[in-house]
Order: structure tokens, then C-alpha cells, then sequence
């Protein structure tokens, strides 16, 4: 239940950060595109799945639940805020684990975020 | 506050990580709720439960020195510690302790890769490394070398290899441990010690002569707690010019018997890497409801009946998919010589060409191969099979695997399908089952693995794949079968499965606990290995 409310307030934009005035967005946004590549396209980028699947395994979770109400690759989205990013790398989602700070600290999660949400509509 | 460990004080627990704070800088070492938490397993069975396994803290070295640094320190004060590498061995624990309280070593930010040698055909990286990161460092540098990953290319070289991880390419690579060479161990005291070749001072052959001279001591540090290795080699297979694939399809239940015979005789003699064999019948349950109502009935289904409806339907029971590596013209030869040997043998055998590739690749060619990871190229997409899906629309939070060793024979498959297929029947698991067929990582053996479902929200679904797991293990043991490697949650329960003439071998492993980490500060439990303080508390 605490995590459906979390994710209720990510969707509505509560507690939004404000780095997006933050000076150098456009070097933390390429900073945020290369380890997005790194640590999350290899499940949500582009590409096939096992044994041939039509999509990568992120990209098929998402395709699954949104049903073609938004893209099924995150870096095509335009919903997305910088907390409802965060809060599933720092969560995680079914069968995706969390993250830990040795992995993606604090900032270099800022920077993937700025990156998924740079298209954003919702800020 | 966070949970401490069982008998430590908070004043010795708190100057414990003043001391870890000097070693490694304040920023590197993890002690609020929001940052401990990240240590949970995410597949955790017992999450939520006073029996989930937490720690207290965690830090992050960057130097072997800082290791030295945390394990005196550690020693100084009781504190257990339980290192990790990249922390992402789900469904065997993640990056949680097997023994609540401990504090965790981070070893992620050790990520460097000291040397590959594509001539000699090694690399030495330490604990932080992933399959990704070596993967990309021999891409940029163009080296004529193939690593073997496991599954997920997130994993640690050094983590996966000391959990006993496995791969897809040839026997020899496919066994991470097994083709390993030399380590660099921080051991209890805080000493460093080099195994193999690296004990000599200024040795040249570390990575390539595994023995050196005296006992083979590498093998404690491999599901054990006598050390926190820091460094170790990996052989590496060179590029092969080409691959080819090619399945056989045998129609009866029991040609399985002889089928493997014959895979096992082209594995062994060097002309095959994995075999990836399935169950054609088995698949087709998803569009025969017939076949459905066959395998469900009371008792289930004889092997005769099975046969029967494969023949009347065309659909082979058994399915093998054979793996070739090397020169393109040896490559051809090979097949054509697996296709004589099985179809001269079992009658009713087909056979079809697979997939073939040459190397190198391009980046296009590399991005259409379906199974990555049998040209050495590490992924993630294993996760297809468990991610939210059009067929799996509620997808679980995770499995425990169940990995029982079988012998590599067509009977002891056919043998443990049923065994374990009862148990799994009695608790509702839609999981194993008649057409379960092995996996083959492990060169000389076969492990019938299955995840368990796990929740992070209904304990129901935990509380059963927790009773399902207890049972099948002894189910296994009873046959002569037990797990390569466990959740931490039955590290204990599979340890006793291990219990000829009284216990000797763990008796042995405590008796050498004791000697080398008496204050028992090293991965408490790992291995169902306890210090000598806490074996009142085993879990078996």
C-alpha cells in the first residue's frame, strides 16, 4: 500500500525537484543518456528478448501493463517526473530489484532522471 | 536505528563505523534506514517478517587496502561483516547477509580491470567488475577474446564464480570457478595472501598455472568465509571463427535416454559447447487441450500414453539444440558428424539446421542474435521469462531457485521429473513437472532447476515456496541428489543434505573456521559454515 501511494504522488508530480532550472541540464542530460545506457537500457532500451522475443524484457513489462497508452521504451516517454523515476530505481518492481548507492548514487540518479524526463510534459 | 548485530554493543558497533568512516570516507559508508534498505534481497522470501535478513550497514572500499583496513577494524570490535561483489545474485540472496545484523561489504566501487591477455587468454579484474564491464573493455581494445557469462551480464566475474556460477559456451569456460586462475584473498587477520602461482614474489605465471605448489587452497573461498578475495583471473576462450547450431528431435520419452548418451559423448570429446534441450510435447501443451487433460489426470499420464499421443500428433517428445564452435568448415563437419552418430542410433530422429554466425561481428549482427549469450555476448534479457508479459500479466517479485545436481543421464532426468513434480503438485506450484528438462551449465552434471514464486506483498505465496523448498530438498537428498548453491534462507537445510559419515565435511569446514577467523567476522553461515559462537543458532 505505502508503495501505490508513493507512486501516486510520482504520478502526480508531488515534491518535484527543482533541478530543472539547475545550471548545465543539457551536460546532465547527456550525463543521465550514458548511464541510462549503461544500468537500464539493457532491459528497457531497444532490442529483442530471449530467444528471439520481440522486445527486451523491460520493454515488454511495459508494453504488458500501459497497453499502448505510452510508449513501451522509457526514453520515448513524455509522463514521465524525476520522483516516479527515482522511486522505481531506488524500489524496485516486481521482478526488477532496486539499486544500490555504489551502483547509481544520488546524483548520477538525478542525471538518468533529467534524461528520462526531458521530454517531459508533467514537471 | 539500524538492527544490530546479535552481541555486539551499540559502543562498539558505533566506533566500528568511525573506524570504517576513517578508512573510507564518511560518504562511503552506509548507515540510514533509506540507504541500509538498498541491502535487502529483493527476492527475499521472509520480506517483511522479523525473519528477514538485514543488515545493519553497509561500506564501501575502494582499495584492498581499505578491505585491511574494515576487516581489522571489524575484528577489533566482533563485527560480522558479509562481502559482496556487484550484489545482484538474486534468487540466491542479492546483497543481503546470511546472518542478520552483519554488516555489508560493498565491494562495487573495486571495479577495475588489471589485465587481459588475449594471447595468453586470460583477464584480472577485481570484485566490482560485471560481465558487461570486461565485455566492453575487450571490445574497445579489439582483443581476440570471448568471455562466458552467466544469465544476467550485471553480474560480478568474481561474485558469480565464488557462488559457483555457470555459462553458455564451451564445458571448460561454462564452470566460472573452475576457470578461475589465481586470487588475491584478504583473509580474517588482514592479511593478504595470493593463491596459486601468485605466491611466488614477482611471479609471471599467475593466471596461467592454477596449483602452484602445496595444497589447492582456492576452493575454501568459493562458498565459503575464510577470506574476501579482491582479486582473480579468469582463462578466456579465443574468438572462434564460426558457430552453428543445429536441433534433434527424438519422438519417445525414453529416447531420451540414448539421446543424451550421444550429446554427452560430442560434449565431452570437444566438438560440442552447451546443449539446450526441451520438450517439444511440452510446449504443445499451451494448444492441445487434450494433451492437457492427459497430463492432468489422476496419477498422471504413463510414459506409453505420452508417446502415443506425440505420435499420433507428430510432436517429438524430446528436443536438443547442439552447439558447434570453431573453424567454419570443422564447424559444417561436426554437425553433419552428430547427425550420422544420433540418427544411425535412435529411429524416428530429425534433425534441423540453427543458427549460424561468423566472427567477429558487426553491432547489427550482434543486436539480432536471440541467445546472446552463447556467443559470449553478456545481456539481461533472461528476464523475459519472469517479467511482466501478455501470458504473464501479474508477474511474481522473484524465485528462489531450486537447483538440485542430477546425474548427466537421460534416467536420472525422467527419474527426478516425477520425484520433484510430486512435491510440486502437492503445494500447487506451477513449476518442473513430466517435460522439465535439465539445464546444462555445469560440464559433467545436470541441474533441474526451478524458481519458486516469492511476493514482497503476499506472505501466503512466500510461506508455501518456503515449505515447497524444505520439502523438495528433502526430497532430493533422499535420492541421492542436493543443490549446487541456495538461497541464504536454506543455506543450513541444503548443508545438512551434505552430512556423510556424521557431518565430516562441515565439521572439517568449522574446524577450520575456528582456526582462521576465530572472532567469526566473515560471511557468517555462508556455505552453512558458522563461527564457533554462533552454531547454536543453525537453521537445520
Amino acid at each position: 500500500m505505502k508503495m501505490r501511494v508513493l507512486v501516486m504522488f510520482a504520478l502526480m508530480g508531488i515534491a518535484t525537484s527543482g533541478f530543472a532550472a539547475a545550471p548545465g541540464r543539457a551536460q546532465q542530460v547527456a550525463e543521465g543518456e550514458k548511464l541510462y545506457k549503461y544500468w537500464c537500457a539493457t532491459c528497457h532500451g531497444p532490442g529483442i528478448g530471449q530467444n528471439g522475443a520481440p522486445y527486451l524484457p523491460g520493454e515488454t513489462a511495459l508494453r504488458a501493463k500501459y497497453k499502448g497508452a505510452v510508449p513501451g521504451l522509457l526514453h520515448e516517454r513524455t509522463d514521465l517526473t524525476p520522483e516516479f523515476v527515482k522511486l522505481f530505481v531506488r524500489q524496485g518492481i516486481t521482478i526488477m530489484p532496486f539499486f544500490r548507492k555504489t551502483e547509481i548514487d544520488d546524483q548520477q540518479l538525478d542525471a538518468i532522471a533529467a534524461y528520462l524526463t526531458r521530454n517531459s510534459k508533467t514537471k | 536505528m539500524a538492527t544490530l548485530p546479535a552481541g555486539v554493543s551499540a559502543a562498539d558497533f558505533n566506533a566500528a563505523i568511525a573506524k570504517f568512516k576513517a578508512a573510507v570516507g564518511e560518504k562511503n559508508v552506509f548507515t540510514s534506514d533509506e540507504d541500509v534498505a538498498l541491502y535487502r534481497d529483493a527476492y527475499s522470501p521472509m520480506w517483511g517478517t522479523p525473519q528477514e535478513l538485514l543488515a545493519s550497514a553497509a561500506v564501501a572500499p575502494d582499495t584492498v587496502e581499505q578491505v585491511q583496513a574494515i576487516v581489522r577494524a571489524a575484528n577489533e570490535h566482533k563485527i560480522p561483516l558479509y562481502p559482496i561483489s556487484t550484489g545482484k545474485n538474486v534468487g540466491y540472496g542479492g546483497s543481503a547477509p546470511n546472518l542478520h545484523g552483519s554488516v555489508v561489504l560493498d565491494l562495487k566501487r573495486m571495479n577495475r580491470i588489471l589485465e587481459v591477455d588475449d594471447r595468453r587468454g586470460f583477464a584480472l579484474v577485481e570484485p566490482g567488475v560485471a560481465y558487461f564491464d570486461l565485455y566492453r573493455h575487450i571490445q574497445e581494445k579489439k582483443l581476440k577474446v570471448w568471455i562466458d557469462c552467466p544469465d544476467p551480464g550485471w553480474g560480478s566475474l568474481i561474485g558469480n564464480s565464488l557462488d559457483h556460477g555457470v555459462g553458455y559456451t564451451f564445458g571448460a569456460f561454462r564452470d566460472h570457478f573452475g576457470s578461475h586462475c589465481g586470487m588475491e584473498v584478504v583473509l580474517p587477520n588482514g592479511e593478504i595472501m595470493r593463491t596459486g602461482m601468485g605466491a611466488l614474489p614477482g611471479a609471471k605465471s599467475w593466471q596461467d598455472y592454477k596449483y602452484g605448489f602445496g595444497p589447492y587452497v582456492d576452493g575454501l573461498f568459493g562458498q565459503g568465509n575464510f577470506g574476501i578475495v579482491t582479486k582473480m583471473g579468469f582463462w578466456l576462450m579465443p574468438e572462434p571463427e564460426a558457430y552453428q547450431s543445429g536441433y534433434v528431435s527424438v519422438p519417445k520419452r525414453h529416447d531420451l535416454i540414448a539421446l543424451v548418451d550421444h550429446v554427452n559423448y560430442l560434449e565431452h570429446i570437444g566438438l560440442i559447447g552447451q546443449p539446450n534441450y526441451s520438450s517439444p510435447l511440452g510446449r504443445a501443451q499451451r494448444n492441445e487441450p487434450d494433451l492437457r487433460a492427459l497430463v492432468g489426470k489422476a496419477g498422471g499420464p504413463s510414459d506409453d500414453e505420452l508417446d502415443r499421443f506425440g505420435a499420433a500428433k507428430g510432436i517429438p517428445s524430446w528436443e536438443v539444440e547442439l552447439q558447434f564452435y570453431g573453424p567454419a568448415r570443422t564447424v559444417a563437419a561436426n554437425w553433419e558428424y552428430a547427425r550420422e552418430r544420433i540418427g544411425a542410433s535412435i529411429p524416428g530422429t530429425t534433425f534441423r539446421d540453427g543458427h549460424s554466425y561468423r566472427f567477429p561481428m558487426t553491432e547489427e549482427q550482434k543486436a539480432a542474435v536471440e541467445h546472446k549469450v552463447a556467443v559470449g555476448i553478456p545481456a539481461m534479457s533472461i528476464f523475459s521469462i519472469g517479467a511482466r508479459s501478455e501470458l504473464n500479466p501479474s508477474p511474481t517479485d522473484g524465485h528462489l531457485w531450486f537447483a538440485p545436481i542430477i546425474p548427466k543421464t537421460g534416467e536420472a532426468v525422467l527419474e527426478s521429473q516425477r520425484a520433484f513434480a510430486k512435491v510440486y503438485q502437492e503445494f500447487g506450484l506451477n513449476v518442473g513437472g513430466i517435460f522439465q528438462t535439465p539445464a546444462t551449465w555445469i560440464y559433467r552434471a545436470f541441474v533441474m532447476i526451478v524458481g519458486l514464486p516469492v511476493s514482497r506483498s503476499n506472505k501466503e505465496i512466500n510461506a508455501k515456496s518456503m515449505a515447497a523448498f524444505k520439502r523438495v530438498v528433502e526430497v532430493a537428498a533422499a535420492n541421492g541428489w542436493a543443490e549446487y548453491r541456495s538461497p541464504p534462507a536454506f543455506a543450513d537445510l541444503v548443508a545438512d543434505s551434505y552430512s556423510y559419515n556424521d557431518h565430516a565435511l562441515r565439521r572439517f569446514n568449522e574446524q577450520l573456521k575456528d582456526a582462521v577467523d576465530p572472532n567469526g567476522i566473515i560471511a557468517a553461515g555462508r556455505g552453512g559454515i558458522w563461527p564457533k559462537h554462533l552454531r547454536g543458532g543453525r537453521k537445520a
